[in-house]
């Protein structure tokens, strides 16, 4: 199947590696991957700020730049649910009908990874390699906008070798929220602090999520604290093989480390 | 009262309030989980609410009229109050009448939002509060912090404390020997109510519906305090937001089922009471059992509910059944309480209700939307289905959009930046520059973090940043054609 990556702003300067892991594991598994030029923020930030005005011209862009391609696949589990939950009010504001036409049309054919992989290519043992310990985070938007339930967990437990351990408390928000971090500091902080010690109570050495924003804050937290454990988006992990392993990198000082060199 | 985020972190920096609301909430959030559980129709419970809530606020003048067609037939006296000045002014004034110098009231958080304590105060008249949780609010000199466990913030210690303290200056004091056990605070409040129910004649109330149909009121509560607040007194005055009706008898069944479950985690609450006017002699099994009141009065106020129902993205928040539901599933709310919001409706539904209802002319009331990281748990749990993350989100942009765009606002600047930036084509190049400038400006070896940056002191406060790699991923796609030319650092 012919997927479009669909990257994001966030990701494509702060954690290239997650994009790139998605390539590696969408070719193993025998699909052809393209990047379709052109494609910018979705314009979360700003929506979720009260900027809507700002992110309606990035509605439209998206459209353009999605509209040709049957399968979308987001990096990112809230980029996902921006452009499904919220692109429909951006064309309301707009007034536009065609606007909607378009967002509900391009939204039905966008995914995050774990949705693509169990729903649309029926996969759920992507033959991946990780023999370490690793606790999941469902975020909030991909648990409650995106709703995507279990997927994850079901593809992280047919990975060969890892460790799933349960995090105490998973569906409470790990306080990011986006500019509620920098608005709210200290509340989103205590909430941080919370979501940091229920990792650590697992003994997990790697906490994984479908969203490197909450992650960075998550990592962000555990650097500050010279937590032992590593922030990982779950495509590395699926990314991950027998013939070409990746290691946790240890204890960590910053979040986006490469541990070693692969081609993939 | 400091907007949002100052009262937020003082809030958090109590950390035996911290540590009662982190154990109060998460027992209520699992009682309630087991209940709701146990229904294999809650969701379609939820969606018949929602959708008689919705029928209801379109009709909202016809089901008012037939509201008070009804209950003046059963001989109540309905009075209309577009504001609460004029709710307060009709039960001060009603309560004078009856020659009371002192009312009984029931747990009622529409009196606590138009300040008729204060109001009847001021008229000479004292307002005892009978609700266990509320009589503790009081007597602390406290305002609530929760919409139905008011005292959720304080624990039996402190409240043996504030029983020892203050009870006397209120009435019968507390009795010696009085311990933290629950029964032994049970029993002192229920002597000093006791004493205040064998003496007042005039009772306030609210009410958590109002049945067009039938003119009824119903209120529901745990402890029967309410039950004999709406008996015993001669004169009942109930203070009712417009947003209670319900269209018909036959509705309850619904609310009932989804608000005991929502609100306390219980199957059904304790006492649910429900009155149609005024007793009549003759009604019930002995006709000279005065079991009600000879003059029952309902104050329909508005107080900005016409304006939240005129706003068609934001109306929905008037469905709400205030079960609190939203707050005891609320990260914000269960770490800061309700007295950070600075409203008398906190939490998520706070976040939202207060600024709709009062306006976003305060500092405080435009940071009410911002006390959010929209999780969306609030929604889950609502059983009226109010999207409040995207109630959130509408009333952020109103925020927005009626500030002046000159001269713009520091906030504004970085949202115009950041747009520019990543909001052109080909933010191929922005990741490279990034990392150069942030390697240039870093000094350190490859596990250096950045440093913080003016503006965003909030983030680095507690939280490190790793510098940018040095090549962005649609870099790598161009220079190595999507990783099938060159190896490069794949990761
Ligand atoms: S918004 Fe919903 S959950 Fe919150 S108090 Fe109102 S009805 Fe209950």
């Amino acid at each position: 199947m012919r997927i479009a990556l669909f990257i994001a702003c966030f990701n494509d300067v702060m954690y290239p590696r997650t994009g790139k892991a998605m390539v590696r594991l969408l070719r193993r598994l025998g699909h052809e991957v393209v990047f379709p030029r052109g494609q910018t923020c979705c314009g979360q930030m700003h929506f979720n700020t009260g900027y809507q005005d700002d992110c309606i011209p990035l509605a439209e862009h998206f459209c353009d730049v999605f509209d040709d391609y049957d399968v979308v696949l987001a990096a990112s589990g809230s980029c996902a649910s921006m452009v499904k939950e919220y692109y429909p009010t951006l064309a309301d504001r707009a007034g536009s009908q065609r606007l909607h036409r378009r967002v509900d049309a391009v939204g039905a054919r966008l995914y995050e990874l774990s949705e693509l992989l169990v729903d649309v290519l029926g996969v759920t043992d992507t033959g991946s390699y990780f023999p370490h310990r690793v606790t999941y985070h469902p975020t909030c938007h991909t648990l409650r906008m995106l709703r995507i339930g279990d997927r994850p967990t079901l593809l992280l437990r047919n990975v060969e070798g890892i460790e799933l351990a349960e995090l105490p408390e998973a569906d409470e928000c790990c306080g990011f929220g986006g500019t509620f971090a920098i608005k709210n500091a200290d509340t989103s902080t205590a909430m941080g602090s919370d979501k940091v010690a229920n990792a650590m109570r697992t003994g997990a050495e790697v906490i994984t999520a479908a969203d490197n924003s909450c992650l960075m804050h998550i990592g962000g937290m555990m650097s500050r604290g010279r937590s032992p454990m590593r922030p990982l988006h779950y495509a590395e992990i699926l990314a991950s093989t027998r013939a070409d392993p990746l290691g946790t990198g240890g204890p960590v000082r910053a979040v986006d480390r490469p541990t070693r060199e692969f081609a993939p | 009262m400091p907007p949002f985020p100052e009262a937020a972190a003082h809030a958090l920096r109590d950390s035996q309030q911290r540590h009662n609301l982190h154990k109060a909430t998460r027992t209520i959030r699992a009682k309630r989980d087991a209940l709701v559980a146990e229904r294999d129709d809650w969701e379609q419970l939820r969606l018949s609410a929602e959708a008689i809530k919705n029928r209801t606020l379109a009709h909202l003048d016809e089901y008012l009229l037939q509201f008070e067609e009804a209950a003046t037939a059963a001989g109540a006296t309905v009075h209309w109050a577009p504001e609460a000045e004029s709710a307060n002014r009709i039960v001060a004034g009603l309560a004078i009448d009856a020659g009371a110098d002192e009312v009984v009231k029931a747990k009622s958080m529409t009196t606590e939002e138009i300040g008729l304590d204060r109001a009847l105060a001021a008229a000479g008249v004292d307002a005892f509060e009978t609700d266990l949780a509320a009589l503790i609010v009081q007597l602390a000199g406290d305002v609530p912090s929760h919409i139905v466990v008011p005292a959720i913030h304080r624990n039996r210690a402190e409240i043996r404390q504030i029983f020892e303290q203050n009870m006397g200056a209120f009435g019968r004091p507390a009795p010696d020997g009085m311990t933290d056990d629950p029964a032994s605070l049970a029993a002192a409040a229920r002597a000093h109510l006791r004493e205040k129910f064998l003496r007042s004649d005039v009772a306030v109330t609210g009410a958590n519906f109002a049945v067009a149909e039938t003119g009824t009121l119903m209120l529901v509560e745990s402890e029967g305090n309410g039950r004999m607040c709406v008996t015993m007194p001669k004169t009942l005055i109930s203070v009712v937001g417009i947003e209670k009706i319900i269209p018909t008898w036959r509705d309850t069944e619904v609310f009932l089922q989804l608000l005991a479950r929502s609100a306390t985690g219980e199957r059904m609450n304790p006492y649910t009471s429900t009155w149609t006017g005024v007793h009549r002699a003759g009604s019930g099994s002995g006709a000279s059992v005065i079991d009600g009141p000879e003059q029952v009065h309902i104050v329909l106020l508005d107080e900005g509910r016409t304006d939240v129902l005129a706003d068609p993205a934001g109306r929905s928040a008037l469905r709400c059944i205030r079960c609190a539901a939203c707050l005891n599933v609320c990260p914000v709310y269960s770490r800061t309480g309700g007295h950070a919001y600075g409203s008398v409706y906190p939490g998520p539904i706070g976040a939202v209700l207060t600024p709709q209802l009062r306006g976003l002319r305060s500092e405080q009331d435009r940071n009410l939307p911002y006390a959010s990281s929209l999780c969306g748990a609030c929604f889950d749990a609502c059983p009226v289905r109010i999207p409040i993350p995207h109630l959130l989100t509408h009333l952020r942009a109103e925020v927005v959009d009626d500030e002046p765009a000159f001269p713009p606002s520091p906030e504004r600047v970085a949202m115009k930046a950041a747009s520019a930036m990543f909001g052109r084509p080909a933010a191929m190049g922005l990741g490279e520059r990034l990392a150069g400038l942030a390697h240039k400006v870093i000094r350190g070896g490859p596990d250096a973090t950045v440093p913080s940056v003016p503006g965003l002191a909030g983030w680095f406060g507690s939280r490190d940043v790793a510098v940018p790699p040095a090549e962005s991923f649609s870099n790598w796609w161009s220079r190595t054609d999507g990783g099938t030319r060159e190896s490069g650092d794949g990761r």
